[in-house]
């Protein structure tokens, strides 16, 4: 099973490279300690139509997080090395300045987080904090700045908008805080919505509102959202594209109902088999064997390959390349090579 | 793979002196647990409110079963656990382990219920001692209750390599240098150095990751089989409690609304809170998308609950009757299934009302 | 079917290429290998405490020996390498000796006060209730006195002499700490570790002994070195006042008061016990700021 190593470095780019809205092309994050370095992202290519929803599957340690903020470029540079290319719209975020990128953080790109309160400035009352943003980026005026947190607020859903507007963030319930804070997301209509498990910490029956509501906003303002998330049904209710990554590498892409209906990559099955469900009662569940690898070890080969029931010796020589499984289906798994 | 062991009712076994109150004699029995924190303010600090965190709470926990308890944040389900381990003093009601009351005059001592019922916490950076290696934290709780240095080590080690860790490797290791699913497994080890009957899970699995959640929970089916423990498995997570439970609980606002047989609640949920709940549930398949929200807004402030039934402020079948009554939890199939709802009560007044 | 068998973690991994397994003072220690500020500041410490030990041995003359042929001579005078101060005693050798008392002043109050501040912070902590509210409350009462009016005060009504003026410092000392120790341990207290060890029928004292002590020094350990700078300037303060260590006792913070006299004649020479104590007193404060920085570090 001879494969050339060198495509991994050269990902096959995108037919749409062009027109896409996100283009990254082999992103490598490297956070430097005295101690060690650990390699965090290596080698993340993929782009992103507008309008689009992509979302970013991964366990903890996967890099999912840390491809998304390296988007934004929120990693402290002291300790963080970030090589390859990233351009979103017009801008090659790669090349940003700290100064260019303060002016596209909030109005080009936004960001929401699994804890609101890390966004929102508990000191401020809501309102005051969305037409701020709004009148910095839009240079408009204050009462415009009002109008448009009343108009978001409203569109986030938040029951009697007038009122939470004078309201401070704790006083707001966990759910409303959510919607308040992508609405302080949305307030210079972002073209692309950077989202880190902002339902991860809701509870069933308010994740469920706030998904519904993130879907209806992305359809009607048209914006691309990039989702990141661990939990596999989340991505079932939200993605149209689907990346799953394992170990700083994404190891399957493709449609989201080809990659959790038809899933090729052995993570991805092993992730979609160890997933609880009810039926499953009196079995024992089929749970992916060992634990992550550490990201200080540089690995020889796949890096699931420890953890996989259908390896083979070439598993371990060089990484394997995203291969085509079926149209825009792809995986890196030398099973489809 | 054979199905796990039904917990088998109809045949008693012989007295024995590890199981003392005899297989019919439920494990726990809890009797109208109440717990208020008062909420204090200004500066003679005079009590201007209570969270009512657990509200008169009563269930039994058979022996050998799982009961699974699940609610949505600030519902009291953790509450609830500090309460039965006696983390938290209740302010009345009572706790029969095993046909004898806790802490009373002929009772069980506390000393003695906490050897018996022992409590795994959710994974975080602070479930384990970071300044003692994992091994010395398993090794604490027998050298409490009087064992040697070397023998408690020597136990640790076993259970250590009992839940999966290799006692040479592991056993000198710090919190920080294991991952979450092997820290939940040194967790899992301390809680069973006790040799415990019954062991409280609290969010047990919902930190970790998926892939290894399957393993702890495979873990968890083994351990249960082999050391003959009774579970109480408090969870958000309704696909993992209907996998391991035997009968679950549900809690809204500190209030149980309803507790049945696993099949029952999960196929025939008789509480619209619980059929809420199910139906938040998202499905795994893109094609079935849930486009309208089963209930809307966030569980109210357990401070000041709504009157009457706490669900009605968001039920849609709320009623007259629900504002002004709150419901009793009442039998709705055989003596098994319970629930507190009017609609499952035919005298309630509720125009919905069934029997 | 292939089921994740128990025994997942039981094989050693490769653990050839990864950063040893350390304790938490073990990585302390690592990190403040490569600390060299710290390691810098930390040997001139070392110097300080060595040179103030060996003084016996290492001073050239008798440091309360005078003689008014030789007085406010300047740095290099004869044998007299830093000079003579306005009794003609030996400067050098008074520096030597100076520092034993500077240093006891410093150290021996904070240490002192850890102990006894540290013992009722972690019992108000860990008890709480009323308890907590008695300690704290009283520790609020000598809290609200400005440290150096307090400690003029108390060695004021004690009277003179080093031991009462380390005596008036470790009380100075003791409600900071104790506070410090007080909130460590109530953070600590609500973790579920701790609540694990209480359902395993810990009692109050093997809980605090194991659980709480090792997490709670850290904090504490790092406030009281960072008082040590502050007790030698108090100390010598108190010395500068008349209130500290009586003459013909040398220290430096007495030294500074006499020499007073001999500012306009020999300014240079009334620098030196200022410049000691300024050294001493920053080498402490740099060294604790970088211990701080090395136990913050989580994992």
């Amino acid at each position: 099973m001879a494969y050339d190593t060198n495509t991994v470095e050269a990902s096959p780019a995108p037919p749409d490279a062009g027109t896409a809205l996100v283009e990254v092309r082999d992103l490598g994050v490297e956070f430097v300690s005295r101690e060690s370095t650990t390699c965090a992202v290596n080698g993340v290519s993929f782009s992103l139509a507008p309008g689009e929803v992509l979302c970013i599957i991964g366990e903890s340690g996967s890099g999912k997080s840390v491809t998304m903020r390296a988007l934004m470029k929120l990693h402290p540079p002291k300790y963080t090395r970030i090589s390859g290319y990233m351009r979103v719209g017009d801008h090659e975020v790669s090349a940003c300045s700290e100064r260019e990128m303060r002016s596209i953080r909030g109005s080009q790109i936004s960001m929401i987080f699994q804890e609101p309160m890390t966004s929102l400035d508990p000191v401020y009352r809501i309102g005051d904090q969305i037409a701020e943003t709004v009148i910095r980026h839009k240079k408009c005026s204050r009462a415009e700045g009002y109008a448009r947190a009343l108009e978001l607020l409203k569109l986030v859903g938040v029951p009697s908008p007038e009122r939470r507007l004078n309201a401070y963030p704790h006083e707001l319930s966990g759910g409303l805080r959510q919607r308040a804070m992508i609405a302080v997301a949305l307030s210079c209509s972002p073209t692309l919505l950077l989202a880190d498990e902002p339902t991860t910490a809701l509870d069933a029956t308010v994740q469920i509102q706030v998904l519904v509501l993130l879907r209806r906003l992305q359809q009607e303002l048209g914006m691309a959202v990039i989702f990141v998330t661990h939990d596999l049904s989340v991505a079932a209710q939200i993605a149209d594209k689907v990346a799953v990554m394992y170990a700083g590498r994404i190891v399957e892409y493709g449609p989201v109902a080809k990659v959790l209906q038809h899933s090729a990559h052995p993570y991805t099955k092993g992730m979609l088999a160890s997933t609880v469900s009810g039926h499953m009662r009196g079995q024992a569940i089929e749970a992916i064997p060992g634990s992550p690898p550490d990201m200080r070890v540089r690995m020889e080969g796949c890096s699931f390959a420890p953890r996989c029931k259908s390896v083979m010796p070439a598993c371990r020589q060089g990484t394997p390349p995203l291969l085509t499984v079926s149209h825009g289906h792809e995986a890196a798994c030398l099973n489809f090579a | 793979m054979k199905p796990m062991a039904e917990t088998d009712f109809a045949n008693p076994l012989p007295i024995n002196t590890e199981d003392p109150g005899g297989r019919q004699q439920p494990m726990l029995l809890v009797q109208s647990l109440q717990k208020h924190f008062p909420i204090k303010s200004g500066i003679l600090q005079r009590q201007t409110g209570a969270v009512r965190a657990v509200d008169d709470i009563s269930f039994s926990v058979l022996k050998g079963e799982t009961l699974g308890i699940v609610g949505e944040s600030g519902c009291g389900k953790s509450t609830l656990a500090r309460l039965l381990m006696h983390l938290i003093i209740a302010d009345s009601g009572t706790l029969v382990f095993d046909g004898d009351p806790v802490s009373e005059m002929r009772g069980i001592s506390l000393r003695d219920l906490r050897k018996n019922m022992q409590m795994v916490f959710q994974d975080s950076y602070f479930s384990l001692n970071p300044r003692l290696p994992v091994r010395n934290s398993i090794a604490y709780g027998p050298i409490v209750h009087g064992m040697g240095k070397i023998e408690a080590q020597r136990l640790a080690n076993d259970l250590l390599n009992r839940v999966g860790l290799n006692s040479e490797i592991f056993g000198a290791r710090y919190p920080h240098e294991l991952s979450g699913a092997q820290k939940q497994r040194v967790n899992i080890a301390r809680a069973l150095a006790l040799t415990p009957r019954v062991l409280i899970l609290d969010e047990a699995v919902s930190a970790l990751d998926k892939s290894v959640e399957a393993q702890v929970l495979n873990l968890l089916n083994e351990l249960k089989r082999d050391f003959n423990l009774t579970y109480l498995f408090i969870s958000h997570d309704l696909n993992v409690v209907q996998y391991i439970s035997d009968r679950v609980l549900v809690m809204y606002l500190g209030q149980i609304v309803e507790i049945g047989p696993v099949e029952e609640i999960y196929n025939k949920p008789r509480h619209p809170y619980t059929r809420a709940l199910l139906h938040s549930r998202l499905s795994m398949n893109p094609a079935d998308r849930v486009n309208e929200p089963p209930i809307g807004g966030d569980p109210p402030n357990p401070i000041n609950p709504p009157s009457g039934c706490r669900f009605r402020t968001r039920c849609v079948f709320a009623e007259g009757v629900c504002e002004s009554m709150q419901p009793k939890l009442d039998n709705v199939a055989g003596d098994r299934h319970l629930a507190a709802c009017h609609m499952t009560n035919p005298s309630s007044g509720h125009s919905k009302a069934t029997s | 079917m292939s089921v994740a068998s128990l025994s997942d973690f039981t094989a050693a991994p490769a653990k050839d290429k990864l950063p040893p397994v350390r304790g938490y003072w073990a990585s302390v220690g690592n990190r403040l290998r490569y600390d060299y500020l710290t390691l810098f500041f930390l040997s001139v410490i070392a110097i300080i405490v060595l040179l103030a030990i060996f003084a016996p041995f290492i001073a050239p003359f008798d440091p309360t020996k005078s003689s008014m042929a030789y007085r406010l001579k300047a740095p290099g005078f004869r044998n007299f390498i830093l000079g003579t101060d306005e009794l003609g005693r030996d400067m050098l050798s008074r520096l030597l000796w100076g520092g034993r008392t500077s240093l006891l002043m410093g150290i021996v109050p904070v240490c002192l006060a850890t102990l006894i501040g540290g013992a009722l912070g972690v019992t108000a902590g860990f008890i709480g209730g009323r308890t907590n509210t008695l300690i704290m409350r009283t520790m609020d009462v000598i809290f609200a006195f400005p440290s150096v009016l307090l400690a003029v005060a108390i060695s004021g009504t004690l009277g003179g002499g080093a031991k009462n003026g380390m005596l008036a410092l470790t009380l100075v000392f003791i409600p900071s700490i104790c506070r410090v120790a007080e909130s460590a341990t109530t953070q600590v207290r609500a973790l579920d570790f701790v609540e694990a060890a209480r359902a395993s029928g810990g009692s109050t004292v093997s809980i605090i002994r194991t659980h709480i002590l090792g997490n709670v020094l850290g904090p504490v350990f790092i406030f009281a070195s960072s008082l040590i700078s502050v007790s030698i300037l108090l100390g010598s303060g108190l010395s500068f006042l008349g209130l500290g260590v009586e003459p013909p006792t040398p220290d430096w913070g007495l030294m500074l008061s006499t020499l007073r006299a001999g500012i306009y004649t020999q300014p240079l020479l009334c620098a030196l016990p200022g410049a000691a104590i300024f050294i001493t007193s920053l080498s402490f404060n740099l060294v604790s700021d970088g211990l701080r920085q090395a136990m913050d570090v989580k994992s």
